[in-house]
């Protein structure tokens, strides 16, 4: 297992860039931080389109013309085009996803003055408790009045 | 011995539930339930006994050592769940075809498809722009109206809702007016940028770039002025309006050119859209304008996305 994984080194390197960007998600506990690995995560894939569309000693898929001037269209020359086509997919959602949940990041930190996701629960269950309260004493003063 | 099961049984019972012997010194607690109001339940018990219930006293011991225990569960199982995850997609990445082979099941006769007659279909020499901006045209429409909508999420997230409280907190960091430096450096660069841009842009269907990596390189231009000259400097050619109007007419532009290549494609009318000669700069039909119509999304975008998140207006 391990002579093949030598030879599929850039597939075993994006898996363990993979595994780096999630326990980032994971036990981080910056939210920022926690972007930060959801983009590891997500250069890992790219990596590993990449390295499924490469065919070793071929060229990249910009079409070459020969001796007499004319296009090479022969399919056996080039590596392939298609996954670079998902890659620049992928990247596009992925700037989109960070700029969605940073821009929550910020509003969560306005509202909380924290970026650390447990101070951020803890004000949010105290919040939710005094409302509780709130909501307990009025309900009190209605069964008086 | 069935009389001892049972003890020890009635024994393990009353500890569960919580319904052992009162000890013979206690007082007895007064079985009157206290007033409460009506939104608090009574605890409800067979009978009342000084023994907790063995829920009681898991609630009680969770409220000393909950979050402790919890926060190291947490990290137990998530570094348990990421060595699991990679050790098995490392046995899978062993079991797959050798890297750089030919014979790998991605290199299929889609590839093929795509080389064969690409040049010939598309008129573009790029590959690959010639598959994300003619045979998957709309796919990549997606991708621009993706971006806008991401655009528009956090102009409502940031700007908007900033609008109404003014009671935000303050900003560490504030630009520094006076940086001649900076400003030396970006009168040198900026031009240089933005004509590697164009050239990325105008280049995407011959050489590799394009749309995305160009509107990336003239962002990245706006973002420079922004920095070295302030964003009032920026403002005055590029304001909110205009970057409103700049990507929306972008868009629209996309989508027509889309439309009608598509409308005339699947009808077998006259495009009147001429392909050209493979490796001139005014080749590949629509290519051109629809990388151009991409790039201004983009880099509208991404400018958008530094001003809002620096500044919190565009």
């Amino acid at each position: 297992m391990f002579a093949k994984l030598v030879v599929n080194h850039y597939e075993a390197a994006a898996v363990i860039i993979f595994g780096i960007g999630l326990s980032n998600l994971l036990l981080q506990r910056n939210l920022i931080k926690k972007i930060i690995g959801l983009n590891i995560m997500n250069t890992s894939v790219y990596l590993f389109l990449a390295a499924k569309g490469y065919i070793s000693g071929r060229a990249a898929p910009l079409l070459i013309q020969d001796a007499a001037g004319n296009w090479i269209n022969d399919a056996s020359v080039y590596v392939n085009p298609v996954p670079s086509g998902l890659v620049l997919t992928g990247i596009v959602v992925s700037l989109s996803v960070t700029a969605f949940a940073l821009a929550l990041t910020l509003r969560l930190y306005e509202s909380y003055a924290t970026l650390n996701i447990d101070e951020a629960l803890l004000k949010m269950t105290r919040e939710q408790e005094a409302l509780e309260e709130n909501l307990l004493q009025e309900s009190d003063e209605d069964v008086l009045l | 011995m069935n009389e001892d099961l049972r003890i020890i049984w009635r024994n393990f019972f009353n500890w569960v539930m919580g319904n052992g012997a009162r000890p013979e010194n206690e007082e007895i607690i007064p079985e009157a339930p206290p007033d409460l109001p009506f939104t608090q339940k009574q605890e409800s018990r067979n009978s009342r006994f000084h023994e907790l219930t063995l829920r009681e006293r898991y609630s009680h011991w969770l409220e000393i050592h909950g979050l402790h225990l919890f926060s190291n569960v947490y990290s137990g199982m998530s570094v348990l769940i990421c060595v699991v995850i990679v050790l098995l997609l490392l046995v899978t990445v062993a079991e797959l075809p050798k890297f750089g082979s030919e014979n790998n099941p991605a290199n299929n006769e889609v590839m093929e498809r795509y080389i064969n007659s690409g040049g010939e279909e598309t008129g573009a020499k790029n590959i690959v722009s010639g598959m994300i901006l003619d045979y998957r045209a709309f796919d990549t429409f997606g991708e621009s109206a993706l971006l806008f909508t991401a655009a528009v999420s956090v102009l409502m997230l940031l700007a908007v809702s900033r609008r109404d409280s003014k009671n935000s907190p303050e900003r560490l960091h504030k630009f520094s007016q006076d940086d001649s430096i900076l400003r030396g450096v970006a009168l040198l660069s900026i031009p240089v940028i933005v004509l590697l841009g164009c050239v990325v842009i105008l280049n995407g269907h011959l050489k590799p770039g394009g749309g995305f990596s160009g509107g990336a390189i003239l962002s990245a231009a706006l973002i420079f002025a922004a920095n070295a000259y302030g964003f009032g400097s920026v403002h005055k050619f590029f304001s909110e309006r205009k970057f409103v109007i700049m990507i929306s007419s972008a868009l629209m532009i996309y989508a027509l050119l889309n439309a009608w290549s598509f409308f005339t494609g699947a009808n077998d009318f006259e495009a009147y859209i001429s392909k050209g000669a493979i490796g001139n700069i005014f080749s590949a039909g629509l290519i051109l304008p629809l990388n151009i119509c991409l790039s201004l999304i983009v880099a509208g975008i991404l400018y958008g996305f530094y001003a809002l998140f620096s500044e919190e207006e565009i």
